[in-house]
């Protein structure tokens, strides 16, 4: 028993030989950690990893084996058996090359075994997971490597992980954007409407009773137009097309509203004063008023003309017409009468021509649409408003019996027993003639001939009766037959209807022409007279002497009272200026003497108020026509009394004014 | 019975009378107008009987001539309210008790 041993054997005693060592074998591997601690993102905490994995990888080779059911297996037995069908010499080749292919892969497989293992010893055994990606990629490489040498069966050329570069590009692509839009909503409408079987009646019956009319108008047209067009079925439109003088018709009322319209935006501060302004000084003006200007009214063809005659109509207060004539003997040429609404200041409604001078006119209060105008050369004419002609409708012939003078004023009466109008006139050649409208004629009748007390002594001893001239007359307002006529001499005569032959009485008034005479609205008893000898005189028709006397220096053309109070009255003289009286506030004195027309040379010739508002119109020898406002002092109202009610009404103008007159009146008569 | 007679004497040539197109209202190009017109009367004579169909008629050739879409009510009694396209209604009697009324509304 000789132990053989090595020279370099450990030296034991023989108490360690005894000595036992256990030694327990486990499948644990003794270099994997047991206390590794991961972070859990589930749990949020670091938690320590139980199991690890134990295997150690000593060896690892990779084969190059490839079941014959895969894929590659049976394209390479395909390959093999084509391959097969060439020449041995090249099977040969092939399968060395074949062979070798197998010998460098199974030398590259081993290498990178080899690397593969020489990796994992060297950095331990405790890498077994990154092992396991790094054999993927190496048999991926090794199926890769296998691939390419197929499709290249000529070449066989070799294509391993080495010589195969895999790239990719992508073509840049343009970017997307959203873009919308919307069209606008197509426009649209609403339409309502209702259909029963009547409406359709009545719409086809007014149809047929249109295309009827249209028949008769169409007649002389030709007929064949007017058939294509029934056919196709008419509409409202398409017959005002066919007749042509419709459209200017319905037009011409449109056309006279815009007219309207556009006049009242021109002359709108115009328009507002008229309406609103009153004259606010007035109060810092004591007694004094003003007459504000409004518009003017003015024709072209009548800027040689005079005016001769201003009324208002009854009936449209804001209608009032004209007359143009020529005062002045050696030119006298055509007349014209205007008719002009307030609403319109730059063109008259209605015109009329004539072929002499109208001198006077007047509307009839009950037919506001006739209006009666006397004419220079004598005639009368009566003009219907409401008929479309420029003709009078009915006008004296010098066998009816016109005047052989001009004919100064005309007047209506109320309509006498037969309902028939009738108006008077009266002119130089000396006659007052009642004029009636019977049946279509002008029938006149001599009412007085206005004979002078003194005749002429002519030859042989023959008393001559000469006429005189008259110039203005005006009618009582209650007491019918009674009117008063003033004449080229001055005196005025007090007449009656009923007496022919005789007046009632005279007043030796002026000492010129009494131009125009007026009953005072209110009171009975009052009337005032005016001259061409610069005076104004009021009368108490029962009383021989003026009671009221003024003098405005200048020859007084027209003299109007107003409506609205019995003491205001307003004048024009000849040198362009109105002046307004009021004789409750001042006696003597006009409140407000004024100028009117501007230009040198122009007379004013007639003045009226409007019997509703508190303007004037007056008249001036260029043919233009001034409206003006009366300011709150000139048509002021009696003041209240505290705890007394003001009476209106045209007693109480009666009263204000006997105060005064008696006030004038001699104590004895009365 | 003479009255009777009279009254369906008066019917008929009331009938006859009024039975040409009358367009109330419409506010079409010209051209348009004749045509729908013309359009309405042929689908009204031939489907005398049968308001929906005519109305599916003149509903279909209008919305191929002139676009889609459009709306067609014919009746003898009825009333309506509806928003229309500018320059695209018609509304017509016919047949002295038709009504028709066609609009374009999208």
């Amino acid at each position: 028993r000789a132990l053989v041993k090595s020279p370099d054997q450990l030296e034991l005693t023989e108490a360690e030989l005894k000595k036992e060592f256990t030694r327990t074998l486990t499948t644990d591997n003794p270099h994997v950690p047991k206390n590794i601690v991961r972070y859990s993102f589930k749990e949020r905490e670091y938690k320590l990893v139980d199991y690890m994995d134990q295997t150690a990888i000593h060896l690892s080779l990779n084969g190059n084996l490839i079941p014959k059911d895969s894929d590659e297996g049976r394209r390479q037995s395909i390959r093999s058996s084509i391959e097969g069908e060439k020449a041995p010499v090249e099977t040969a080749a092939e399968t060395s090359e074949e062979v070798e292919i197998k010998d460098e892969e199974h030398t590259g497989d081993t290498e990178a075994a080899g690397e593969g293992e020489g990796e994992g010893e060297g950095e331990g055994e405790g890498d077994e997971e990154r092992k396991a990606p790094d054999e993927a990629p190496e048999v991926a490489a090794a199926a890769e490597a296998e691939e390419p040498p197929p499709p290249k069966v000529p070449e066989k050329k070799l294509a391993n992980q080495f010589n195969f570069i895999e790239r990719a590009s992508m073509t840049p692509y343009n970017p997307l954007r959203e873009k919308g839009c919307q069209s606008e909503p197509l426009p649209s409408k609403n339409f309502s409407a209702n259909v029963n079987q009547w409406d359709i009646y009545d719409a086809y019956v007014e149809e047929l009773q249109k295309m009827e009319k249209a028949k008769e108008k169409e007649k002389s047209k030709s007929q064949t137009v007017k058939k294509e067009e029934e056919k196709r079925g008419r509409r409202r439109l398409s017959t005002v097309e066919l007749q042509h003088v419709e459209p200017i018709s319905r037009i011409s009322r449109a056309a006279k509203i815009a007219e309207r319209m556009v006049n009242l935006n021109t002359f709108d501060d115009i328009a507002q004063d008229f309406k609103y302004f009153e004259d606010a000084s007035d109060e810092f003006r004591g007694q004094q008023g003003t007459l504000l200007p409004l518009w003017h009214f003015q024709y072209e063809n009548t800027k040689k003309l005079a005016i001769t005659a201003i009324s208002w109509n009854p009936k449209y207060t804001d209608l009032f017409a004209v007359g143009c004539g020529s005062y002045d003997f050696m030119k006298q040429g055509h007349g014209m009468v205007l008719l002009y609404s307030l609403k319109n200041p730059s063109f008259p409604e209605y015109i009329f021509n004539s072929n002499s001078g109208a001198m006077c006119l007047d509307f009839n209060s009950e037919h506001p649409c006739l209006m009666a105008v006397g004419f220079y050369d004598g005639n009368v004419a009566i003009y219907n408003l409401k008929k479309a002609t420029s003709q009078p409708i009915y006008k004296s012939t010098a066998e009816s019996g016109k005047h052989t003078g001009p004919v100064w004023q005309v007047k209506w009466q109320k309509d006498d027993m037969d309902n028939n109008s009738n108006f008077f006139s009266v002119s130089s050649d000396g006659r007052i003639v009642s004029w009636t409208l019977v049946k279509n004629e002008l029938v006149h009748v001599d009412v007085i001939k206005l004979s002078r007390e003194e005749g002429v002594q002519g030859p042989e001893e023959l008393q001559l009766q000469t006429l005189g001239c008259g110039i203005s007359f005006d009618f009582h307002k209650k007491i019918d037959y009674l009117f008063l006529v003033g004449t080229e001499e001055g005196k005025i005569y007090k007449c009656s209807k009923s007496y022919s032959k005789q007046f009632l009485d005279v007043f030796e008034a002026h000492h010129m022409a009494v131009d125009t005479i007026s009953w005072n609205p209110y009171h009975l008893k009052v009337f005032i007279s005016c001259s061409s000898d610069w005076t104004v005189k009021i009368w108490d028709h029962t009383i021989k002497t003026p009671m009221f006397v003024y003098d405005l220096n200048c020859a007084v053309g027209d003299v109007a009272w107003s409506p609205f109070s019995s003491t205001v009255f307003a004048a024009v003289s000849i040198d362009g200026k109105a002046h307004v009286f009021d004789l409750s506030i001042n006696k003597y004195e006009p409140l407000c003497s004024q100028l009117v027309v501007t230009k040198k040379k122009n007379k004013t010739t007639h003045v009226q108020f409007n019997p509703v508002y508190p303007i004037i119109i007056v008249g001036d020898e260029r043919g233009i026509i001034t409206s003006l406002k009366l300011s709150p002092n000139l048509r002021k109202m009696p003041k209240e009394k505290k705890g007394q009610e003001v009476k209106k009404g045209p007693e109480v103008e009666m009263e204000k004014l006997e105060k005064l007159l008696s006030l004038v009146r001699e104590p004895e008569s009365k | 019975m003479e009255e009777t007679e009279e009254e369906k004497k008066d019917e008929a040539d009331y009938k006859g009378l009024h039975s040409f197109p009358l367009i109330r209202h419409s506010d079409m190009p010209e051209e348009m107008r004749i045509e729908a017109m013309e359009l309405c009367v042929t689908a009204c004579e031939k489907y005398a009987t049968n308001n929906e169909s005519a109305a599916k008629m003149i509903k279909e050739t209008m919305d191929k001539k002139f676009g889609s879409s459009w709306h067609v009510v014919i009746g003898e009694g009825f009333g309506f309210e509806i928003t229309h396209e500018v320059k695209n209604l018609l509304y017509m009697f016919f047949g002295g008790s038709l009504a028709v009324c066609v609009w374009k509304c999208s």
